[in-house]
């Protein structure tokens, strides 16, 4: 990989490990860049990569594994040391203060002063430079950031990161909020940054653009590194099978069963925080996944049609009924249950008791005389304690104190409790271990045996494939296609997610880029 | 196992925790012995009820409000309307049932307008109950003539006398109306659906409303009860002065927010109790009660019961940090 007419090499690192609990989220991964070089870091959710780039800038410290910076061992013990040595990081969530101005928010941290008087002329020089550099020399110094587009907000993180006199510019999904515009000006700032020798190590999930902006590339998979080169003359189509290149196994077998009437039905849906209208069906007993990348408008469909963001167009037109009152308390009693992507911040009351999270949608089965019977409500949780394999002291102990998998399962009893026959599942096995994951899986064929609907938002390609009857594809907002899932792979869905079609070819993907 | 009796443990002590407060405060006033005789009279124990009930009132309210995640700073100008609305009214030759009435209506509307607000606009619960403080206190003021409303005596005053009626009462019929409401409330908050849903939104937000949780009708209804309970404290300052006063109760505000703290209320949301509250009324009454009979100034009261509100916190805060 290294050639001898190239530049020498700006950073190495080599058997780098990492392990947290149970999951080893670094396996002995090497990594080279080169200086002046824009490098991809490609690969799955969940791959390693921003492990990788935590103990790269010093937020996170390896199990083992050597570093140099320039030939030189190079082992920080905090991000300041990352700062220090020349590295900085964009990142995907925005780091600014909302409340301070621009020029306030580049300089934080490195304001120019007398003995702690402000120079502000010699700043605000300072701040122009920098916003010229980035080409956005129109953003005013003075302008607090919270009145800017998130774009220019993009751009001002940059133009932070770049005061920094940055040897290596980590940047992590730079694109995911930018217009397409936006884009193609952050690609020249890169390009300008390579002219001054600056590295670039750049995450994205957007392969297309990463082929146009990248020297060269390196794949994680599982924690390792399991292919690195030149981007030049390597095609999508090779990325992507790394990528990918695993088996499914046998954590998934298919139970074939009926599926009945359209139970569903979104016709031009069109809600507060979504791209674009979704049309989609759903019917008894079927399992309908929707990939996509993360931020490509899965999770807004779904809290659209629960009601949870506001509906702006089209309808929802549950077993042949439109209903007009879409709000979660009656989208729970037409038989919707919504299994939150954020377990922790929403999906459960982490100071309540099991029993209480569990029964929360519906105290209805324990009411006396308007008294809830904790006795009858124990015996239940009980029952679906038993039932669920959760592992737990009792109903009164707090889920904060439950496994991330056991969590999972009180928020899956809380809609079987609650008898919800249309689910929505956004994510559920995220974050937890294998064996409640097959679990999951399990319970989802279940259900749907059972004549239940269930919509199943995954990022996980190999658990979409094994499970759904049917898979649709979303790409930046957009339903892109959908189809049985096995006229699907792994292959077709990943550059379905990441380019917009099923088939990639060469130059048509440049064509589709600049044409939006 | 273990663990769950930890965990029972651990709740026992959230209620142990302010009552071994209380304890220790009666124990170290019935210890000094220049006020030992006169402390632990029962007269005094009585008084010191009585003394209690119209911060009561508005803790079992606020104790709603905090466990909602909520906070009420308009709950003594609240008092103070509802006063001078009862005085009013019976000045005016309304029945003394109907005058209570009316006060109790014109809390529970205060009430409402903050829940309406909050729910509504979306404001934060501190900012519209801090305007609503002003605008109930000015109200009190407006309708006041900003003067002392005079009205001639009827049995609304004998609710707060020191030594009742009927000698088997014991205590102020005041005090029984305490009692009895915050045992209703302790069940409403533990055994029905309100009161869960009030949990349940202290605690997430996010979740409740994931779970169909109407969570702008529940919260409006807390802010509503909330008022209510001012509106009866209103009816009892109304009681304990003879005369509708708009500028009684200032400050008072405070003192009902600290003893829902000091019970273990959190300002966070999704933890509290009416015992807790009530304990904490009585810790807050006792030092007062004490400070006073040792002739200490009152400054040093304000000292001590400042002190105890970052004690009682802090000691709550360790108590979850073992969570």
């Amino acid at each position: 990989m290294m050639d001898a007419r190239g530049s020498p090499l700006v950073l190495r690192m080599s058997g780098v490990t990492k392990t947290f609990g149970a999951t080893r989220a670094l396996d002995d991964v090497s990594f080279e860049l080169k200086r002046g070089e824009v490098h991809a870091l490609l690969g799955e959710n969940g791959a390693g990569k921003s492990t990788m780039m935590k103990i790269l800038s010093g937020a996170v410290a390896p199990d083992s594994g050597r570093m140099e910076i320039e030939g030189r061992p190079y082992s920080p013990s905090a991000p300041l040391d990352g700062f220090r040595a020349g590295i900085s990081t964009v990142y995907q969530e925005l780091t600014l203060a909302p409340h301070l101005t621009v020029e306030e928010n580049i300089m934080l941290g490195r304001e120019v002063h007398s003995a702690g008087w402000l120079d502000r002329k010699a700043m605000k020089e300072k701040v122009r430079e920098a916003l010229r550099f980035v080409r956005h020399p129109e953003i005013s110094a003075d302008v607090p950031v919270r009145r800017l587009s998130v774009g220019a907000r993009q751009i001002v993180e940059i133009a932070r990161a770049l005061m920094n006199q940055s040897r290596i510019l980590v940047m992590d999904e730079p694109t995911s909020s930018l217009s397409l515009e936006d884009s193609l000006r952050l690609f020249e700032i890169v390009r300008k940054l390579k002219d001054q020798d600056v590295s670039v190590i750049y995450i994205s999930h957007f392969l297309e653009e990463v082929q146009k902006v990248a020297d060269s590339f390196t794949v994680l998979r599982d924690g390792r590194n399991v292919g690195a080169g030149a981007m030049e003359g390597t095609g999508l189509e090779k990325i992507i099978q790394l990528m990918v290149g695993r088996a499914v196994t046998q954590m998934f077998p298919r139970v074939e069963h009926e599926v009945g009437e359209t139970v569903l039905d979104l016709k031009g849906l069109q809600g507060a925080r979504m791209a674009a209208p979704v049309s989609l069906t759903l019917r008894r007993g079927e399992i309908l996944g929707i990939a996509g990348l993360i931020g490509s408008g899965r999770t807004e469909m779904l809290r659209t049609v629960f009601g949870l963001d506001r509906v702006e167009g089209g309808c929802v037109i549950v077993s042949g009924l439109e209903i007009a009152e879409g709000r979660p308390w009656a989208r729970i009693r037409q038989g919707f249950g919504l299994l939150s992507e954020d377990r922790q911040g929403e999906g459960l009351a982490l100071g309540l008791s099991v029993a209480d999270n569990m029964t929360l949608s519906d105290f209805g089965p324990y009411l006396q005389v308007g008294l809830i019977r904790p006795d009858r409500q124990r015996r239940a949780v009980e029952r679906w304690i038993g039932r669920m394999g959760i592992r737990t002291e009792g109903p009164d102990q707090k889920v904060l104190s439950l496994s991330g998998g056991n969590q999972q399962k009180v928020a899956l009893a809380r809609l079987l409790h609650q008898k919800a026959s249309i689910l929505l599942l956004d994510e559920p096995t995220r974050g937890i271990d294998v064996v409640s994951k097959a679990q999951v899986y399990e319970w989802m064929r279940e259900l749907a045996a059972e004549g239940k609907a269930v919509l199943f938002v995954s990022s996980y390609l190999p658990e979409l494939l094994g499970i759904c009857g049917r898979i649709a594809v979303f790409h930046r907002g957009a339903l892109v296609e959908s189809r049985p899932a096995s006229d699907w792979d792994d292959h077709s869905l990943m550059s379905a997610a990441a380019v917009g079609r099923a088939s990639v070819v060469h130059n048509e993907a440049d064509k589709e880029r600049t044409t939006g | 196992m273990i663990r769950s009796r930890q965990d029972r443990f651990r709740k026992a002590l959230g209620i142990l925790g302010p009552f071994a407060g209380l304890v220790l405060v009666i124990m170290i006033f019935s210890l000094i012995p220049e006020i030992q005789a006169r402390f632990l009279r029962p007269a005094n124990f009585m008084s010191v009820a009585t003394q209690s009930v119209i911060v009561a009132l508005g803790a079992l309210g606020m104790t709603l409000i905090i466990i909602s995640g909520g906070i009420d700073l308009s709950a003594a100008s609240n008092i103070a309307l509802s006063s001078v609305i009862a005085a009013y009214a019976i000045n005016a030759g309304v029945h003394p049932l109907g005058a209570i009435l009316l006060a109790v209506l014109t809390g529970a509307a205060v009430g409402l307008a903050n829940g309406v607000l909050i729910t509504r606009l979306r404001l934060i619960p501190f900012i519209v109950t801090l305007g609503m403080m002003g605008i109930a206190r000015g109200t009190a003021k407006w309708i006041a003539g900003e003067q002392k409303i005079d009205a001639p005596m009827t049995w609304v005053n004998e609710l707060m006398v020191r030594s009742p009626r009927p000698s088997w009462l014991l205590v102020a019929p005041g005090v029984w109306g305490v009692i009895i409401l915050a045992v209703v409330l302790a069940v409403v908050l533990r055994r029905t659906v309100f009161g869960r849903h009030i949990f349940a939104i202290g605690s997430n937000e996010a979740t409740a409303r994931l779970c169909g949780i109407r969570t702008g009708r529940v919260k409006t209804l807390v802010y509503v009860v909330g008022g209510l309970f001012c509106g009866l404290g209103g009816v009892m300052e109304f009681s304990r002065l003879t005369v509708g006063d708009p500028t009684v109760a200032i400050g008072l505000e405070l003192d009902i927010i600290a003893a829902v703290v000091i019970g273990g209320g959190s300002l966070s949301g999704g933890e509290g109790s009416i015992l807790g509250s009530m304990i904490g009324v009585l810790i807050m009454s006792f030092l007062r009660n004490g400070c006073t009979m040792m002739g200490w100034p009152n400054y040093i009261q304000e000292i001590i019961i400042g002190a105890i509100i970052v004690v009682a916190v802090t000691l709550d805060r360790m108590r979850h940090r073992r969570d």
